[in-house]
């Protein structure tokens, strides 16, 4: 096999005899996936399992008159026809605010629609049948009337007062705002040279992750228990909130994650059909399985960044940045979604924008507004992307302004790599960055002269190319005081149980979770480095409440950087634990001794004492050899959450080079570069292929995706042939760099990185596109996706009054 | 989503096939890979299906000397094996690589996109400029209608719902004969946001019976008749411009009107280029 | 015959099976359901995904796009079937050491259909890599590790032939 490997091991002083922590070690689930072996929910059956389907609303905004069930009740393999009025009965309401997000407000939101169906694609009934043909079959039967209620779709004027006020008991629109004055922001506009101002558009889009929701939930009657099979990021936090909702106790609850099919952020909210589904085992008495169809992903799995950024920036002759203004207005459906809250998208993009930089002034208004769309929420790098690439394209039409090279202009307003620890625009903590050293990099990496040579001898003969940056900031490793401190049951904290098996191999329980990432494999690789066996002596074990340490699970980067962290800790505990039996048994003192490779060895020398089977054989079932006193403990649990910093903040820069055809406004992708500092990295090939993959991610923003919906509200793209994602043909060859700047929070010092590829290629591409058309004498393009006919309306092809 | 329920049979004959559209609400069945996804999403809801996949010898490509003759059940990945349909129909071998992907074009067939006749489509638009005959089967017996007459409106032909469409004839590519293909689609594969099929014979610097097909501007394949005139005479900025006159593409989700009618003179002026140069 | 119900025989991954099956069944949700053959995935329904392609009679195929009931007499391959016989090993075996995939999900589809593009031999170019794989969906990798693997399969099988 000839792979090359562009990912070279990155070796740091955690470099322990026979320590993975650094290397490329492939994971230890791929082998199953890639023999059809795996266990998604989908895949799943049980005995007596049902199947639901939903009917769900046509309009945007309706009043439900009645809901006729009979037909449908008859229908063949039914085994109920369930209304919202029926469900609320097993099932309480929710409300997605936090506290600590000042003012947030929403409406109480039914696992079923009961009085209104305020979105197209709300849930107003539940149809159950032996199959989910059956099942849908008996849908088209129901009848629902329904009184058609105007709709609030455009932001832009949900807050008028014309407008309709969806939860009328709200008192108006807004579901939240944030006002923040960092600075002098008008000493700062008086003081430039040149003030730039523009409006950012960025395209509502969804998650679409290869397998769709799936749950299968089992009330089982005799147990008195709940078992939820759940394509989720956090089983901890759904076992709370089923427990919750249906009045049981959280021990009456299991949640059971295998593999999962994609999350991105779109598997790890509270949804009205996955709730419904759990309490229809409930109501009835058997296990019930939901798998949402593609139709009703785009209809109900979360959509995000469906932002209007109105954005400043000053800047004096000589590149100095010195002052930013953003007015952020977005749209988030009619509820806010539970229980991660709907404002935290526009709360990052007051708390990143600006973030790289050094200057102070700084004035943000951000505004969610309800409407009746599809509930948006927190989507892979929340917020970042719009952060970003506000941020990098007011940097880039500054530097544009004055005549400055784009890097050169970064190279003055970094925050320098010294000046740690330090503060962005908003008050947000750095503890230790490396912007320069990264756009260094980046610079090297990509051959910037030779890139800018090439682009204007191509130009010469008609062909313009583009080159464009992103340099950003990403939060990772959260603390209680993303989510814990505004009253939310997710955990911040995470654990990692080891135990030494009976053969002296390692099981490791873990609350983070797996779904596709590789936390099983980085979780392995801290494991068998902290403790000291081969990586395949390894096993670990996520995904299920009963088994496994309470944690929050996987998103927001925090499973190397937290998980992993208590992986470290854990077996640094173990290894302590199991050399105190192999002291006792071996008549020595345990600082002498360590273990290696699978053996406990002399730790000067490293000769080989004693083999961990050996050992475990002795301790489990030769006790009566040990000294009088001495109990084997072979089990050790340590627990991590980030106490230092609220976010382990890291940076990066991205760089894109395109191609634009002036013709047909379409644009090939060249190359992409990123430079990412996650701090140390566990497994150098998960890194890379997180930031290619989110890069990717970030392309379809920029390019393809786009949640299209009329005036009415409602959806015109919502399938995959009509609803753009990223396919192989069109993407470029993407080179990763590193740079390392570890975390002293913990002993670890990884951060994470599965936001960055994500948060910084959007700004890089418009960029690029821009930089590619400058020449031409094109309006600046702000809004995305980028499509063939907004570039063509910026080159003035054709009329700006044309829709695109 | 599932389908619906329906009933199916299995023809095996041409003949059986049309006795079994007689009953209500029957569809044809061929590659399926419109239709099916239809089915799914419950879009379309027939009583029947009537699968013709079995019946022998719809699946051949038979040259004669004014003609190449394409059954129904050639599946376009066949078809782009074929060297009788490069040589005689290369109109036709320049289309097919734009045609969906490999899983979708080693089983969807060239008989069923015309009857689908989806306006995005490649093949329909082929068909109108190459002047292509379709041989059609009905309870009346066989018929062949020309391709300009085939497309009637949106997802609407010539064929009954009894009729099944056997057969492409398609006029053998000479010396003189030069064709062009070019379409935008925002993805590989994707259906086009706007496309266009020529075919012309070459008489010195004139193009005698040229026919411009676009696809993806309107509910058929639309000739672009004035945009013809203009190119024949070797102007194609005329052409260009004389384009305003031939399209009207409404607005969908990929691209508006406007858009889809300014590619269209970008596509006219690509086009025109592969016409100029060489038959190979 | 024009029924709803029908018995087909099928010989799947070199089994021969005998079900019933209802017309409107699709080949991906007869594998799934009637066989419990799960490692085919469903992501569409409409064709366009690729998670649920498999070979009928040798070609690849999507599976949400023919009906269970026309695979009467036919040979279809899942990848249980290719992954038990061997015949991807190597594929399988580049896939994991160049991680090129993360949620699994798609890479069934993705590995028989760029195992259809290495039949066909010779070394073909990235560029012919990622218009063959163009119709299979990944939201985790990015694309580029999967055309790394297959290009390295392409290039050793073809070091192999000489």
């Amino acid at each position: 096999m000839r792979i090359t490997d562009d990912s070279p091991p990155i070796v740091s002083a955690l470099d322990r005899p026979n320590s993975y922590i650094g290397r490329s070690v492939p994971r230890p689930n791929l082998a199953r996936l890639t023999q059809g072996r795996a266990q998604f929910v989908s895949d799943l059956t049980l005995p007596r399992m049902a199947h639901v389907a939903f009917v769900r609303s046509p309009h945007a905004h309706a009043r439900i008159v009645a809901i006729a069930t009979a037909a449908a009740a008859k229908a063949p393999g039914v085994v109920a026809v369930v209304t919202g009025a029926k469900l609320a009965k097993v099932i309480t309401p929710w409300v997605g605010v936090l506290t600590h997000l000042k003012g947030i407000k929403s409406a109480p939101q039914y696992a079923i629609a009961i009085e209104r169906a305020c979105w197209q694609g709300e849930a107003v009934c539940a149809v159950v049948a032996r199959s989910r043909a059956e099942a849908e079959d008996a849908c088209e039967l129901v009848e629902v009337s329904y009184e058609a209620l105007p709709a609030v779709a455009d932001p832009e004027t949900a807050l008028e007062s014309g407008t309709p006020v969806i939860h009328p008991e709200l008192g108006d629109n807004l579901t939240f705002e944030r006002v923040h004055v960092g600075g002098d922001p008008d000493k700062g506009f008086r003081d430039a040279d040149a003030v730039i101002e523009t409006t950012f558009h960025f395209g509502r889009h969804t998650g679409v992750t290869n397998e769709p929701r799936a749950i299968l939930a089992d009330w089982n009657e005799g147990e008195g228990r709940l078992t939820v099979y759940q394509g989720t990021q956090a089983p901890h936090m759904m076992q709370n909130l089923f427990a919750k909702h249906l009045a049981l106790e959280e021990h009456q609850v299991r949640v059971l994650t295998k593999d999962v099919g994609g999350s991105f952020g779109i598997k790890v909210h509270t949804y009205a059909d996955e709730m419904a589904t759990v309490a229809l085992s409930k109501l009835l008495k058997r296990p019930i399985k939901f798998v949402a169809d593609r139709i009703e992903s785009f209809v109900t799995d979360i959509h995000a960044r469906d932002h209007r950024v109105k954005a400043k920036i000053g800047v004096k002759n000589d590149g100095t940045i010195t002052a930013w203004e953003i007015d952020d207005l977005t749209g988030i459906g009619p509820y806010s979604v539970y229980p991660r809250t709907s404002g935290i998208e526009a709360n990052q993009i007051v708390n990143l924008t600006g973030g790289p930089y050094t200057c102070p002034n700084y004035r943000a208004r951000a505004r969610v507004v309800f409407q009746n769309k599809n509930v948006m929420c927190q989507y892979r790098a929340v917020g970042h992307p719009i952060a970003t690439a506000v941020t990098e394209g007011l940097v880039e039409l500054a530097a544009a302004k004055i005549g400055m090279d784009p890097l050169e202009m970064r190279r003055r307003n970094l925050i320098p790599d010294d000046a740690y620890p330090s503060s962005g625009p908003s008050g947000i903590k750095f503890e230790a960055l490396s912007h320069h050293e990264s756009l260094a990099h980046l610079d090297a990496m990509m051959d910037y002269a030779g890139l800018r040579a090439e682009q204007k001898r191509l130009r010469a003969q008609g062909i313009y190319r583009g080159i464009g940056f992103a340099s950003f900031i990403e939060v990772t490793n959260p603390s209680a005081a993303f989510y814990g401190i505004g009253g939310a049951k997710i955990s911040a904290q995470d654990g990692v149980t080891m135990r030494l098996d009976a053969q002296g191999a390692l099981i490791c329980h873990t609350g983070v979770t797996e779904q596709g990432q590789g936390a099983e494999a980085v979780i392995a690789q801290v494991a068998a480095s902290s403790f000291g066996v081969p990586i395949e002596r390894v096993r670990v074990i996520t995904g299920d409440t009963d088994s496994t340490p309470y944690g929050g699970g996987t998103w927001a980067s925090r499973a190397a950087g937290i998980g992993g962290e208590a992986a470290w800790q854990a077996g640094k505990a173990l290894r302590a634990n199991v050399l105190a039996c192999a002291a006792s048994i071996l008549q020595a003192k345990p600082e002498h001794l360590d273990i290696r490779d699978g053996a406990v060895v002399d730790r000067d020398g490293g000769n080989e004492r004693l083999p961990l089977h050996e050992l475990a054989r002795i301790a489990y079932f030769r006790p009566d050899t040990l000294p009088p006193g001495f109990q084997a403990e072979l089990v050790a649990t340590r627990h991590y959450v980030p106490r230092a910093w609220p976010f382990a903040f890291t940076n990066g820069v991205q760089a894109s080079y395109v191609e634009v055809d002036r013709d047909s406004g379409f644009v090939k992708l060249l190359r992409h570069w990123c430079v990412e500092d996650c701090g140390t990295v566990i497994n150098p090939q998960l890194v890379d292929e997180q930031i290619r993959g989110g890069v990717v991610q970030g392309i379809g923003a920029a390019l393809f995706e786009h949640c299209i919906y009329d005036a009415r509200g409602q959806l015109l793209n919502g399938n995959m042939a009509d609803y753009l994602v990223p396919m192989a043909a069109e993407m470029p060859d993407i080179e990763v760099g590193h740079v390392v700047t570890p975390t002293a929070d913990s002993e670890l010092g990884a951060k994470g990185a599965g936001e960055a590829g994500t948060a910084g290629a959007p700004g890089a591409v418009m960029n690029a596109i821009n930089d590619a058309l400058r020449p031409l004498g094109a309006k600046p393009l702000t809004a995305m996706p980028f499509t063939p006919g907004r570039i063509l309306q910026a080159l003035g092809r054709i009329s700006e009054s044309t829709p695109t | 989503m599932k389908p619906a329920p329906f009933a199916y049979a299995k023809a095996r004959s041409v003949a059986a096939a049309i006795e079994l559209l007689a009953s209500n609400d029957a569809r044809l069945l061929a590659g399926g890979q419109s239709l099916i996804a239809t089915l799914n999403m419950r879009l379309s809801q027939p009583a029947l299906l009537v699968d013709i996949n079995g019946i022998a010898g719809l699946d051949r490509i038979a040259l004669t000397n004014a003609h190449i003759e394409i059954g129904t059940l050639v599946r376009y990945a066949q078809a782009e094996r074929s060297p009788e349909i490069a040589r005689a129909a290369p109109l036709i071998a320049l289309a097919l690589p734009h045609i969906g992907h490999t899983a979708i074009r080693n089983r969807g067939t060239l008989g069923g996109s015309l009857a689908f006749a989806d306006p995005a489509a490649e093949l329909p638009a082929c068909m109108i400029a190459l002047g292509a005959e379709i041989e059609i089967v009905g309870p009346q017996g066989q018929r062949a209608v020309k391709a300009d007459e085939f497309f009637k409106d949106l997802f609407e032909t010539a064929l009954t719902a009894r009729d099944v469409l056997t057969a492409i004839r398609v006029p053998v590519a000479s010396g003189a004969t030069r064709v062009g293909f070019a379409e935008f689609a925002r993805r590989h594969g994707d259906y086009a946001m706007v496309g266009l099929a020529a075919c012309a014979q070459a008489d010195g610097t004139r193009l005698n019976d040229l026919r411009l097909a676009y696809f993806g501007v309107g509910a058929t394949p639309v000739r672009a008749r004035k945009a013809e005139a203009a190119l024949a005479e070797g102007d194609v900025e005329a052409g260009v411009s004389a384009l305003a006159g031939d399209l009207d593409p409404p607005d969908d989700v990929q691209a508006s009107g406007a858009v889809k009618t300014h590619l269209a003179g970008v596509l006219l002026r690509r086009v025109a280029r592969q016409l100029g140069r060489a038959a190979s | 015959m024009s029924e709803r119900f029908h018995e087909v025989a099928v010989t799947v991954n070199g089994e021969d099976v005998r079900e019933r099956v209802d017309a409107r069944k699709t080949l991906v949700d007869f594998l799934r359901e009637e066989l419990a053959l799960t490692g085919s995935h469903v992501g569409c329904e409409q064709g366009v995904c690729g998670a649920c392609s498999v070979r009928v009679d040798g070609v690849v195929v999507r599976g949400c796009l023919m009906l269970a009931v026309q695979c009467d007499g036919a040979r279809v391959d899942t990848i249980e079937g290719v992954a038990d016989s061997g015949e991807i090993a190597d594929l399988q075996q580049a896939f994991i050491a160049r991680n090129a995939l993360q949620c699994g999900y798609c890479t069934p589809g993705m590995l028989l259909t760029a195992q259809e593009l290495l039949a066909r031999g010779g070394v073909p170019s990235r560029k012919q890599i990622r218009a063959h794989l163009s119709g299979n969906y990944c939201r985790c990798t990015g694309y580029q590790a999967i055309v790394d693997a297959v290009e390295a399969v392409a290039k050793t099988r073809a070091e192999a032939k000489r």
